[in-house]
Parts: C-alpha cells; sequence; structure tokens
C-alpha cells in the first residue's frame, strides 16, 4: 500500500465535486474552527446553500471562484485518516476541464469521477473517466451524487452502475467501483446511508481507504533519469535523481543510456552517509566506477535490461495551447529530466472523448485529444507510457512563449532508431534513373473525386511510354484492392493509405521510375508528409481543380449523389472536407483545359525541369 | 459487514496522531529534493527565501540533503522588516555562520528612513512597504530567476492552488488565471528575462508533516515554537508579546507573564502566541494534531480582507 494515496476528484460542473471535498474534509474533521467560520460568512455572502455553510467554499480558494460560485483551477487538499494520509486533487469540470483534469490525473492513483443521480452517465462523465485512465489512472469510482434526491431508489443506482461497469470494461482500468452518495448530507461518504439499506458496499472514504493501488515497479528493470551532476571537486562526481523504476543496490552493473558506456554503481550516497541499496520513488546520488560521463537528462539504467531508445514515436496528445497544434512546428519536449526539440509529424486521428472514436483532424485546438506522430532533434531514452509514467510522459513547450502547450503519453516507438540503421548499396538511385535514361520523379496528382485525376493520369502515362520512358501508375482505388486491402475509411486508416502509398511511390523512385500517383489526399499535411520523402525536385504535386459543383454534376460513380443521401460517410467535399493546395507545383482547371491539354501542361513543366 | 466509523475514528487520529508517517514523510522528502535539484538544475541564479520559521529550516535541511556531500548552491535571503523578534535574529544568525550557509539579508532602507512601522502606519501597509516591496527590491538585485520558498498548499486556499513551479511576471505578479498546467513530475522551467519562478518544494506538506520531520530528522528550530513563560499583552482576544520596548502599551496594559509558544513566526507585533505547555516537539506533534483552529490563525495580517492573501501574491508577497 502507497504511503499515500492521490486522488483526482473530477465530475461536470454542478455535480457537487467540491462539496463533495468539502463534506469529507468536515466530517472527517480536518477543517479547522476558523476556517469554517470564515465558511460560515462566504456563505452568507456567495453561497448557494442560503443560511446554511456552502462547504464547497472551503475549496474556491480564488476571489473569482467565489464569486462566480465555480471552481477555475485544480486545488490540492490533503488530509489524513487512521488509516491513510490523502492527497486530492479537485479538477474543475467546466471550460478548461481537459487541461485541468489532465493535470490532476497524472499525478493520481485514483480518480472519483461525480455522476448526477437525476442524470445518470452523460458524455462529460465518459470524457472524464477516459481521460483520467489515458492520464495513467488505473483504478477508478464513480460516485454516483445527489441520491438523496432520487430518494435512493435502488433501481436508479444500478441502472447507472451497470453503464459505468460497460464504460469501465472498455476502458480496461484494473479496478473501478460504483457507489451511491449524497454529498449534501455526506451519506456513504464516511459513514453508511441508512435509506440505503440494499446497498452493502464501503462507503466511499471506505474504499479509499482500502484500495490497492502500488504498482509491481518494484521488479522493474532499474531506471534512475539524472536530474543534476553533483561535482563539488575534482574527487567526487555524484549523479543526482529520483529513481523511476526498480531498485538499485551498490556493486550493481548499469548501463548508461543513450551513449550505452557500462559501469557499476560504487556507492548510494546519502546525507551524511551511503546506504547499500535504494528503490522506486527514492531520490539518491550515485557514483559510479568507472567515472565514466553522464550528463542531465541521460539515464542510469540496469545494464541487463537497458531502456529504449528512440527519435519516432506514436504518441497520445492533449493540446493545453491557445493556437492549434502546427504540424511541422518545432516545440520543446521535456521528457523525464531530458530536453529536446519536437516536432508532429503528423496528426494520426483526432479521439472523440465521449466515445473513443476516431475524427478525422488537420489540427488539434485547446482540450483536443489525439494521436500524433512525433519525431525528436535526437534519439532520447523512454519507456512507453503503460510501463513508465515517469519515462514515457511528456509535455510540450512553445518556443517563444514558454508555455506549456501539450501534454502527452508515449504509446511506442516507431523506429527503433538505435537498432535501425540505414545500409548503403554501390547502386544509388540516380544511377538506376540514368540507366533509364530519365529523371526519376513522382508526379501526385490530388483534387476531389471526379475532378479528372484518373483520366488525366491514364493520359500522361501513356504518353510517356509513348516517349520511351519507364513509368508506374499508382491510382488510389487499384491499391486499395491489394496492398491496403486491411484499411478502411477512418480518418486513421486513410492517413496510413496516404503513408503507405507515398512510401511505395518513393521505393518506385529510389527504383529510376516515373510514377504518377492519383490520389484524392484533401489534407495538406498529407501531401506535405509524402513530399518530405523525397529529394526537392524529385516530387510535383498536381492539383486537379475543379469545382465541388461541376464533381457532384460530373459523378461518373454516382458517389456523391450516395453521399449527398448519407448513405457514404467521410466523403470528402460533402462531410469531410478538401484542403486546397496552397502552392502546387502545377494547377490544371479541368472545367477549362480537356485531358489531352492536361496532360501536354504536364509534359511541358518535366522537359523544363 | 461492520463498517467502523470513520467520524469517530478520524477525531482519534487527530488528537493522537498514532501513524506509521515513515513511509509518506521519506515519500514527502524525496519529492522536495527532487524539485529542489530540478530548480538548481535549470536556474542561472537561484535563491532561498529564509523567514527563519520552521519550514524555512526544513527547507534549508532539505537543500542540505539534496546537494551532500557539496554545500546547497544556493544563497539564502533574508527579508529583515527590523521587527522580527529577537530571538529569530539570533537564530538567523547561528545558521548563517554555518559552513557552506550564504546568507543575503536585506532591509527596505527608505521604508526605514520613513519610520514605517507596524504600530503607526497599520499591518496592510506596513506589510506591503517592509516585506512586498522590500523583497522585490532584493529580487531584482540579484535578478533570480529560481526562488524558493516554504509555502505549503494546506496552508491557505489560493496557495492551494499554486503550482509547485509558479510563474511570476517582470514585476514580480502572479496571475491565477494564466498558470501554467502542470503535469506528473515535469516541471516547465523555461521563462523570459524577468520574469522568475517561485518554487515550492514543499506544496504537499502538511503542518502535521512538517513537525514530524522535524522530531524525525532532529531539524534545529528557533525556540519561539517551544511554550516558555513569556511577558505579553491581549489585544482583541489575541496575546502579542513584548518583545523590545518598541512596542507602545495602552494606557493601563501592562505586561504579563503566560506560558505561550508561536505555531507560525513572523513580525512580533503581527504574531500572535497561543497558550500552550507544548515544551517538546512530541507535545507540539500532539497539540498540532488535536487543533480546532488553523496555523495562519496567529498571523494578523491575513485576517486583512477576505482574499487578502491571494490579491498580497498577485502584488509579490508571499
Amino acid at each position: 500500500m502507497p504511503p499515500t494515496l492521490r486522488v483526482v476528484l473530477c465530475g461536470s460542473v454542478d455535480d457537487g465535486k467540491s462539496t463533495l471535498l468539502g463534506r469529507i474534509l468536515h466530517d472527517t474533521r480536518q477543517v479547522f474552527a476558523d476556517e469554517l467560520e470564515r465558511v460560515a460568512e462566504d456563505s452568507r455572502r456567495h453561497g448557494t446553500r442560503g443560511d446554511a455553510a456552502d462547504l464547497a467554499l472551503l475549496l474556491d480558494g480564488l476571489q473569482d471562484e467565489r464569486e462566480q460560485g465555480i471552481t477555475i483551477d485544480v486545488a490540492h487538499r490533503s488530509f489524513e485518516t487512521p488509516r491513510r494520509r490523502f492527497i486530492v486533487a479537485d479538477a474543475p469540470g467546466h471550460e478548461q476541464y481537459t487541461r485541468n483534469l489532465a493535470s490532476g490525473a497524472s499525478t493520481a492513483d485514483l480518480a472519483v469521477v461525480l455522476v448526477d443521480a437525476r442524470k445518470g452517465i452523460l458524455p462529460q462523465t465518459a470524457r472524464h473517466t477516459r481521460i483520467a485512465a489515458m492520464f495513467g489512472v488505473r483504478h477508478i469510482v464513480h460516485a454516483v451524487n445527489k441520491m438523496d434526491l432520487v430518494g435512493w431508489d435502488c433501481g436508479t443506482f444500478e441502472s447507472i452502475a451497470l453503464a459505468c461497469r460497460v464504460l469501465a470494461e472498455e476502458i480496461r482500468v484494473e479496478e473501478a467501483v460504483t457507489i451511491p452518495v449524497s454529498a449534501l448530507t455526506g451519506d456513504n461518504l464516511t459513514r453508511p446511508a441508512a435509506e440505503a439499506p440494499w446497498y452493502t458496499g464501503p462507503t466511499l472514504l471506505d474504499h479509499l481507504e482500502t484500495a490497492e493501488v502500488a504498482q509491481p515497479a518494484a521488479r522493474r528493470p532499474f531506471r534512475m533519469p539524472v536530474q543534476y551532476v553533483n561535482r563539488p571537486n575534482p574527487d567526487f562526481r555524484g549523479y543526482c535523481g529520483r529513481i523511476a523504476a526498480g531498485a538499485v543496490t551498490r556493486g550493481d552493473r548499469v548501463l548508461v543510456s543513450p551513449a550505452g558506456t557500462a559501469a557499476e554503481v560504487e556507492s548510494i550516497v546519502l546525507w551524511q552517509g551511503t546506504r547499500e541499496s535504494a528503490e522506486r520513488g527514492d531520490s539518491v546520488t550515485l557514483t559510479l566506477r568507472p567515472d565514466v560521463d553522464v550528463a542531465r537528462g541521460d539515464i542510469i539504467a540496469a545494464a541487463t535490461d537497458p531502456p529504449e531508445v528512440a527519435d519516432q514515436f506514436q504518441a497520445r496528445i492533449v493540446w493545453m495551447g491557445d493556437d492549434p497544434l502546427a504540424v511541422g512546428r518545432r516545440y520543446r519536449m521535456k521528457l523525464h529530466t531530458r530536453e529536446v526539440g519536437a516536432t508532429v509529424t503528423r496528426i494520426r486521428h483526432r479521439v472523440d472523448v465521449s466515445d473513443g472514436g476516431q475524427l478525422a483532424a488537420a489540427h488539434l485546438e485547446l482540450n483536443d485529444l489525439g494521436v500524433v506522430n512525433l519525431a525528436t532533434d535526437r534519439p532520447v531514452p523512454f519507456a512507453p507510457f503503460d510501463q513508465s509514467r515517469e519515462l514515457g510522459g511528456f509535455i510540450l513547450i512553445d518556443r517563444a512563449t514558454n508555455a506549456t502547450v501539450g501534454a502527452g503519453t508515449i504509446t511506442y516507438a516507431l523506429m527503433r532508431a538505435a537498432n535501425l540503421k540505414w545500409q548503403e548499396f554501390d547502386i544509388d538511385a540516380e544511377f538506376r534513373a540514368r540507366l533509364k535514361r530519365q529523371h526519376a520523379r513522382c508526379l501526385w496528382l490530388t483534387g476531389l473525386s471526379a475532378s479528372g485525376k484518373s483520366t488525366v493520369a491514364n493520359l500522361l502515362e501513356r504518353r510517356l511510354v509513348a516517349e520511351g520512358r519507364h513509368t508506374y501508375l499508382l491510382d488510389g482505388d487499384n491499391v486499395r484492392h491489394g496492398l491496403n486491402r486491411d484499411l478502411g475509411f477512418t480518418e486513421a486508416d486513410r492517413v496510413e493509405n496516404i503513408r503507405r502509398v507515398a512510401e511505395v511511390a518513393r521505393l518506385m523512385v529510389d527504383a529510376g521510375l516515373i510514377v504518377i500517383v492519383s490520389f484524392i489526399s484533401p489534407f495538406q499535411s498529407e501531401r506535405d508528409f509524402a513530399r518530405n520523402l523525397f529529394e526537392p525536385g524529385d516530387f510535383m504535386e498536381i492539383f486537379v481543380d475543379a469545382s465541388l459543383e461541376e464533381c457532384a454534376r460530373r459523378d461518373p460513380k454516382g458517389l456523391y449523389a450516395r453521399a449527398m443521401r448519407g448513405e457514404i460517410r467521410n466523403f470528402t467535399g460533402i462531410d469531410s472536407p478538401y484542403e486546397r493546395p496552397g502552392r502546387p507545383d502545377l494547377r490544371l482547371d479541368t472545367e477549362k483545359l480537356s485531358p489531352e491539354e492536361c496532360v501536354e501542361v504536364v509534359v511541358k513543366s518535366l522537359a523544363f525541369t | 459487514m461492520p463498517r467502523p466509523n470513520p467520524l469517530e475514528d478520524g477525531s482519534r487520529a487527530r488528537r493522537t496522531g498514532r501513524h506509521r508517517a515513515g513511509s509518506w514523510l521519506s515519500a514527502l522528502e524525496s519529492e522536495a529534493i527532487e524539485i529542489i535539484r530540478e530548480g538548481v538544475a535549470t536556474a542561472a541564479r537561484p535563491l532561498m527565501l529564509y523567514s527563519i520559521g520552521k519550514d524555512s529550516s526544513v527547507l534549508l535541511h532539505l537543500a542540505r540533503k539534496a546537494f551532500w556531500p557539496a554545500p546547497p548552491p544556493i544563497p539564502l535571503l533574508h527579508v529583515d522588516t527590523t521587527w522580527k523578534f529577537r530571538e529569530m535574529i539570533a537564530f538567523r544568525d547561528r545558521v548563517a555562520a554555518e559552513p557552506g550557509v550564504e546568507l543575503i539579508v536585506h532591509t527596505n532602507r527608505e521604508g526605514v528612513h520613513a519610520g514605517v512601522t507596524p504600530f503607526t502606519h497599520g499591518s496592510d501597509y506596513y506589510t506591503e512597504v517592509m516585506k512586498t516591496v522590500a523583497l522585490r527590491q532584493a529580487l531584482d538585485a540579484g535578478r533570480h530567476d529560481i526562488v524558493f520558498v516554504g509555502a505549503r498548499r494546506d496552508e491557505e486556499k489560493s496557495r492551494a492552488k499554486e503550482r509547485v513551479f509558479s510563474l511570476r511576471s517582470p514585476t514580480h505578479q502572479w496571475d491565477p488565471r494564466a498558470q501554467r498546467p502542470e503535469l506528473w513530475n515535469l516541471y516547465n522551467t523555461r521563462i523570459r528575462e524577468g520574469e522568475s519562478l517561485r518554487v515550492s518544494p514543499l506544496s504537499n506538506w502538511t503542518e502535521a508533516d512538517v513537525w514530524r520531520y522535524i522530531a524525525a530528522e532532529e531539524i534545529r528550530i528557533v525556540p519561539l515554537y517551544y511554550a516558555a513563560e513569556r511577558p505579553v499583552v491581549e489585544r482583541d482576544g489575541q496575546w502579542i508579546m513584548v518583545d523590545d520596548d518598541r512596542m507602545p502599551l495602552d494606557p493601563g496594559e501592562v505586561p504579563e507573564m503566560r506560558r505561550v509558544r508561536f505555531r507560525t513566526l513572523g513580525c512580533y507585533p503581527l504574531t500572535a502566541a497561543i497558550e500552550s505547555d507544548a515544551a517538546t516537539l512530541d507535545a507540539i506533534i500532539a497539540e498540532t494534531l488535536a487543533a480546532d483552529q488553523s496555523e495562519r490563525e496567529g498571523r494578523l495580517i491575513d485576517h486583512d480582507a477576505e482574499a487578502s492573501m491571494e490579491r498580497k501574491k498577485r502584488e509579490g508577497y508571499f
């Protein structure tokens, strides 16, 4: 059992979070008389309970909060009972909830999510539960509040409890319980509710006092991120840090990551002495033998099982900045004690926090949750967040304002940079292209469905082959019959679809071919992603342009008609956006030019480059 | 299933403090040391505010532990209002004489010359000039980017909402609506020129934790915390100690000797004593756990107005 249980308390506005916490503090005698007196005074001025003391005011510490009767910021409150010591983060439920909740959840062992008995599970309830789980909370309590207002009706509670269990199973937390309570009267918080003889489970406080949340981290291999190098004189060099996982004993073999230098733990230095061993959570100073080079941001780890090192990740992010997350923009990333430059190379999808669904997204706004690909300037040692909060959680800092604009969790490394090496071969792309007497490149045709991409692509390839060129045509529909047969039409799958096509096109250009890609590719970020795979000059973004009205009129496959009837979802141009290329290398206006004229334009421009 | 009555258990716990406190104290200690090291590792000119009180004593002790065997690479700053208890100043000077301690003492000389005292100018104005302004002067002079303070979230409601690394504008102001999110142990220490961070390693400690830690680590504190016979006068229901002859007595007011101690220390005319027999740490801990008044109750400046603390902090006081 941990010495202290850290709890995050969340729920919608008016579900009664502050009242609940205030009541627990009051009933466990954690509130001082002068505090109560002041609350009574505040209650008369701002309270919502008439002349009765509004216990929520115990927590609402900011003047704006008391005056507006809302909670703005996370409050931390400590209290203790005979069985346990608690630190409770009270997370506001209204605007900014995601970022505040994420902050509160990040250090919590357990989340108490309030549910209004009269309303049942709201989208907000599901959101809070999901966000708490994403930020590492493995134990959830749904406290069904305001039971007094539904007459402590057993049926009402049971149906809500069932919905809570379904939700908990879906997000796969370790433990989820549902408890009927009344924050106003205190029933089932610290004492059993007399009105609910049908409920035989623990009170909320009972549960909090006894919940087993210990992590099996002690069994994991040793990891200590180096915070500070202590070098008071030439004879002493100590590496200070807080042990993130496992345990260490004097004489252990260790490895310094990412450099991979081996050493042995010479001593574990503590105040006025040394000790034999230390474990997760301890702040210690290590000295090593031999005295190898170690810097802040390195990880000292068990030699037999060092951490992974990578520079490309898939991660989940909650965006906390006022400006949206920009793909391709460089941020500072702080991961354990290491700070590196990092770029989101693409947003795979946005997460609908109400139902966990995947949504198309070109950017993430304030409080949005998304799954992204992330690239760091340098390889960094890490652990997936599921294995280690300490080594898998990170924040993103805006380079101009220094604001903390994002927080994320590493799901896994996309490439194990430390293990994969690019093999150099003697025959290169240029050699293969010269053999074919051509400039190998990728001609990327983007545009709405029915804008004329396939027609132009077909004629263009025939024309190039007639001139003796070696070509290949990659068509959106055709690729889905084979290589991308496993992909659907969710945003994540569409992004993966494009990624594969771009990578295949690159291999073919490397083989010396002129590759024509005919793909709707609606998002600029995707097209930029493709462009980035190629050498400058080897990629041409060709915008096959026709108005939506014209495309819908042409509609050779009848798709627009079906989309407009709602039979096809996420159809580009109808209920999914098409981002017009800002600066294409070529624009072909198929409302003015015939397909043959378009081919002429392309061939001419190829001759010039 | 029989359920214990937590209400009864809770009250008993507060009176006896029967806990195995060791494990959580060491967790709090490790967390505080991590915070101090993080601040120092990222600071150009770190500083530690030293108020001579028990929280400062704990903070200094933690800094020593964090950097052992080196001395803490952080100078201490004491803002001397000239109205501190004499025993506090004597204690401060003993600490300053210890090896590895660098102490800066700063007093707002203009305030002294203008004759600003808690008796003549009211506690609000006096605090503004001799503490808030004085502190700003010292921080500006040293251009300190990271300033460690002994603040705890349990002290006061607006503090419960403050970050461990709390941003201050170039004019030392705190904007509670523009706080940076703080996740895990990932503290954002990036600031712009002129801005600074107030860092509170004791954020998650309670008053009882501080006392237990002082007992467990045998940390020396100002003797005023222990009960003794002291000369006091009663004003507005509170015991004010007559620490020197600068204290104007009302007609007919005669200091009497009473057995008192202080839960919190500040300027003597603004800090009330409580009647107590607690002359040992064990007795103090027992009294703290049984207390039904908050710690700051003895601080006269907190009563000036609702939200006074938040307002003072917005202005740069802590």
